[in-house]
């Protein structure tokens, strides 16, 4: 077993599939391509963890919120690409409501002043 | 559904996935300027322990549910081994209830379910003639033609009637059991000879060629089976008939009044001169074939425009008589079916019983694995695969039972069969087959799941906390509530069947008490035929042979009697005739004369039988064909036509003869129609005629077989032997047959139902006894639960008395809730059996007092054991446990 990962799992669970199924709303990708685009979309903050990414992508296929497919890159390589299912979708509108309540709820908390100023 | 190589599969995709990751990654650190081999290992620094990512990523994909399977049967099978004497418990009582259950239900596939071998045997009924006395009467052979001839919703239409012929000329000579047939019977049934032909319309009219057709048992027995049996001749009562076919070996209708013979001749063979009587019955009975949509309503409504017609045409003999039609299927299981499902119900009651029980020994067993589950809970395993766990411990345990019970059930059926009534139809076809392993399967699994359920759900809400703190003894309270619930439960179940057996050994011993009007003890009764030079012989040297063999038969060693009966035994064969009262004018028709049951005996009949005399005598060897006509009655006849008149003196006149017979003596009555049924009877009356006063062309019928009586002086064992030998040294053509003991007439004809009474007995035996180890478990767990607080009590001064009181109050209160319970589903229940009782109602108040008692007393003998356990109890070493 491999403590240190899945406690790094459990800790990013749900922020990094939403931040999988945002990312795939694009377009079909592949477990490499996701973390790169992760990476660059955060300004390259957000550093995602294969150790975390590719249990992330298994799960996330096994709830059957992405589907995944083997196809052949530009440089002829076989890799496996992953595409947002339809529930992956509503998932993903559902994750993100929550994302944005969750963030602004923090904000609140975090600077009141500034929330009371605008209200 | 996934399975373990598509897991491997996955494992390899894993892996390429994981390397085109790698790849790609040094691909992109390569096109940005590092040399291959840095951007290499910077990749693969960057990636981290490929081996534990693969890992990590494969405990997301679940375990797939064979594999979790197989993990839950390795577990559980440990586990159990673990517990071989909770194991061989469980098992061993399981195995009971399904055994039962497997044995059951291979007889009710094999009899009820598995469809009769003929084709569309819906449309198969049996037909009888309704009269007066009887519903199902035997048809006249001019009526069968008629109805045959008018009827609009039968396609075909048959009938038969038995008779022994004395073959001789193929080996010894020996009586066959034969069948008078209309040439369409085995058309109509839908049985085709497996060799030759069937009878051809038209050959079973009177004058037409003598054929035979023979079954396949006789053709193996006297021809070997050979094929070239076709064309020979077989002499039957001195007479030459040519074999034309010959029928399967599985044929027959399982019906009393369409039994299966050796060999099989046209009607038209018989030389009874009452042959083309309307008014004659002689013993025929009908199969039938309805039309294809016909339903069996409107074949009834059929038949009785016919039979209207007809008594409209022949209001002499046909005046109240009426066609009855019973389906097959009824007719052949109808006795046998109320039977098959009480027994059913019984032992689906042991089933629920045994499940019951190991529930409880799970429930107990619960507390000492509380803490294992809190321990995996804690180790992250879900609820629901503890719950799977413990389902799938509890499913192979009833597997195991499941195949146990099969080996037990077909040692049972086998063991049962040999007891089975003789009249079971289909008796052959039980056996174990897919239908019948397929049951056990499926009641294995739902036992399985049934008593597993309950502590399963009793662990779903582990509460983690105490049940590590407390090393197992959390949730005690509702986990022997639970337990006493189960014991309620069963204690009603065992009630119920208690009271079933009860019941039925409150039937059988009023049958046994009933005075059947004659003794059986020590009497033998067999059928004897004249060798077949005298089957065409004067009446006189008939007379003077059945002489001879009266002689020569009463002479025997060990006999101490002996008669001649040749129409009626009791509880056997019956025959009726019609008369009027001397000084009444001749009825005009049969129907409005009356109706007895006639006995033609011989003088000694009275004696061997054991039949009170009431008054006057009964016949002598004076009573012969020379002397006045005399008969002699029972007092039922007695008493329905003369009330309190004496008879003696009296003149009778049968309709056959019209001659007047003077009524001489008044015997006890005999329960003709067998030991339950004769008080219901219609027909009761009884009329003795001596054999030898029998009319000239009845005395005619009479070599080809007469019945006999005997009464032995010590015992019937070896009797046969030498009444056999007796027989042989006269002529070694005479043909003995048939012998049977009184004795084992009465016992078959209550055969069905002392083999219901000991089934029902042996399970309910097993109830109690289940229930029992079910109560034992419980006062046993609630005494070793509460040793500290017994021990505290009797600290306190509490006496063992007390202890005990407060031990044996928990198991009254219990059986008094089942017993309460038990009551009342009997009260709804028993009515199923109303049928099987004879002398003692459904509701038999004293049964369902006695079984009660009973249960509550071994209820407490059972929880008296760990009570007295309880009563020794050291206050000491019981405060210093734990």
């Amino acid at each position: 077993m491999a403590p240190r990962y899945q406690n790094r799992i459990e800790l990013l669970q749900g922020t990094l599939d939403l931040l999988i199924l945002q990312t795939l709303q694009w377009g079909p990708q592949h477990g490499y391509g996701i973390s790169q685009a992760i990476r660059a979309n955060s300004g390259e903050i957000l550093q995602v963890d294969t150790g975390s990414l590719y249990p992330a992508l298994h799960r996330l296929e096994h709830q059957k919120w992405i589907s995944a497919d083997w196809k052949v890159s530009e440089n002829k390589q076989r890799v496996r690409v992953y595409r947002l299912s339809a529930t992956g979708k509503k998932q993903l509108l559902s994750e993100r409501s929550r994302w944005e309540q969750l963030s602004d709820a923090m904000a609140g908390v975090l600077s009141p002043a500034k929330r009371g100023g605008q209200a | 559904m996934k399975f373990p190589w598509q897991r491997e599969r996955k494992q390899q995709e894993l892996e390429q996935e994981l390397q085109s990751h790698l790849q790609m990654a040094a691909n992109d650190r390569a096109e940005r300027g590092e040399s291959v081999d840095r951007a290499q290992q910077a990749a693969r620094r960057e990636f981290g322990n490929v081996e534990l990512v693969q890992q990590v990523t494969r405990d997301q994909w679940g375990w797939l549910w064979l594999e979790e399977l197989f993990q839950d049967l390795r577990y559980g099978a440990r586990t159990l081994r673990k517990n071989p004497g909770f194991t061989l418990v469980a098992v061993l009582t399981l195995a009971l209830g399904i055994g039962a259950n497997t044995a059951i239900f291979s007889v009710v596939n094999g009899v009820l379910l598995n469809p009769l071998p003929y084709p569309y045997p819906e449309q198969l009924v049996t037909l009888h003639e309704s009269k007066p006395n009887f519903e199902f009467g035997s048809i006249s052979y001019p009526n069968f033609r008629d109805w045959r001839k008018d009827n609009r919703t039968f396609s075909s239409m048959a009938i038969s009637r038995r008779i022994a012929f004395s073959l001789t000329g193929v080996g010894e000579a020996e009586q066959v059991r034969a069948r008078f047939i209309s040439s369409d019977f085995f058309s109509t049934v839908g049985v085709n000879p497996v060799l030759g032909r069937d009878f051809a319309p038209g050959e079973d009219e009177i004058g037409a060629a003598p054929i035979a057709l023979i079954s396949a048992g006789f053709w193996k027995r006297k021809f070997g089976s050979s094929p070239d049996v076709l064309g020979k001749s077989l002499t039957l009562d001195g007479r030459n008939y040519t074999i034309v076919g010959v029928v399967p070996a599985n044929f027959d209708l399982f019906l009393r009044s369409l039994q299966v013979a050796e060999i099989y001749v046209p009607i038209g063979q018989w030389s009874n001169p009452m042959l083309p009587k309307r008014g004659a019955g002689l013993g025929f009975h009908g199969i039938a074939r309805l039309k294809p949509g016909v339903g069996i309503d409107q074949a009834r409504a059929d038949m009785s425009e016919v039979t209207r017609n007809l008594t409209a045409a022949y209001p002499d003999d046909d005046k109240g008589v009426g066609a009855s039609l019973i389906p097959l299927r009824q007719d052949m299981l109808g006795n046998v079916q109320p039977i098959l499902l009480v027994l059913s119900a019984a032992v689906a009651f042991v089933l629920l019983i045994a499940c019951v029980n190991v529930a409880n020994l799970l429930l107990a067993r619960s507390t000492g694995r509380s803490r294992e589950f809190a321990i995996r809970t804690a180790l992250g395993a879900g609820q629901g695969r503890i719950l799977r766990q413990l389902l799938t411990e509890s499913v192979l345990l009833a597997l195991a039972g499941g195949a146990l019970g099969l080996a037990l059930a077909q040692w049972g059926t086998q063991a049962a069969l040999k007891h089975l009534p003789a009249d079971l139809p289909r008796a052959a076809g039980i056996g174990l087959d897919a239908r019948v392993l397929i049951f056990t399967a499926v009641v294995s699994l739902l036992a399985g799941t049934l008593f597993g359920l309950a502590p399963a759900l009793k662990t779903r809400t582990p509460e983690l906390h105490n049940a590590l703190k407390e090393g197992g003894r959390g949730a005690s309270a509702t986990r022997h509530r639970a337990q006493s619930v189960f014991v309620v439960v069963e204690m009603a179940m065992a009630l119920v069947l208690l009271i079933g057996a009860g019941l039925m050994i409150r039937t059988m011993t009023h049958l046994w008490n009933v005075d059947p009007g004659f003794r059986p003890q020590n009497v033998m009764t067999f059928g004897i035929s004249l060798p077949p030079s005298m089957m065409n012989a004067s009446p006189d040297a008939i007379r003077a042979a059945v002489r001879e063999l009266d002689a020569r038969l009463a002479a025997t060693p060990g006999v101490a009697a002996m008669a001649q009966t040749w129409e009626t035994l009791p509880l056997g064969s019956d025959d009726e005739k019609v008369f009027w009262f001397d000084g009444q004018p001749k009825p005009a028709s049969q129907n409005d004369m009356n109706w007895t049951i006639d006995y033609v005996v011989g003088p000694g009949y009275l004696q061997t039988m054991g039949i009170s005399l009431q008054r006057g005598r009964f016949f002598t060897a004076q009573d012969n064909e020379r002397a006045p006509l005399v008969v002699v009655i029972d007092d039922v006849f007695a008493r329905k036509y003369f009330g309190t008149e004496n008879p003696l003196g009296k003149g009778i006149l049968f309709s056959d003869t019209g001659k007047r017979s003077e009524i001489v003596g008044v015997v006890g009555h005999v329960n003709q129609w067998g030991l339950d049924s004769d008080d219901t009877q219609q027909l009761r009356a009884e009329v003795y005629i001596p054999c030898m006063q029998m009319p000239d062309a009845y005395i005619a019928m009479v070599p080809s077989g007469m019945g006999v009586v005997v009464r032995a002086a010590n015992n019937t064992a070896g009797l046969l032997d030498s009444i056999r030998s007796t027989s042989q040294q006269m002529s070694g053509q005479q043909v003995l047959f048939g012998a049977q003991t009184m004795d084992q007439i009465i016992a078959d004809s209550l055969a069905a139902r002392r083999f219901s009474m000991i089934l029902l007995g042996i399970f309910a035996a097993l109830a109690l006894l289940l229930s029992s180890v079910g109560i034992y478990g419980v006062i046993s767990y609630l005494v070793g639960q509460r040793t500290q607080e017994i021990g505290i009590r009797v600290a306190l001064g509490a006496r063992r008395w007390d202890v005990l009181r407060l031990v044996l109050s928990h198991s009254v209160q219990m059986a008094v809730l089942g017993v309460l319970i038990g009551v009342a589903a009997s009260l709804a229940l028993t009515r199923l059996m109303d049928k099987m009782l004879y002398g003692v109602s459904a509701t038999d108040p004293i049964t369902f007092f006695a079984v009660a008692i009973i249960l509550t007393c071994v209820a407490l003998a059972a929880s008296y054991i760990p009570a007295r356990r309880a009563m020794r109890v050291d206050p000491i070493i019981a405060l210093r446990y734990e």
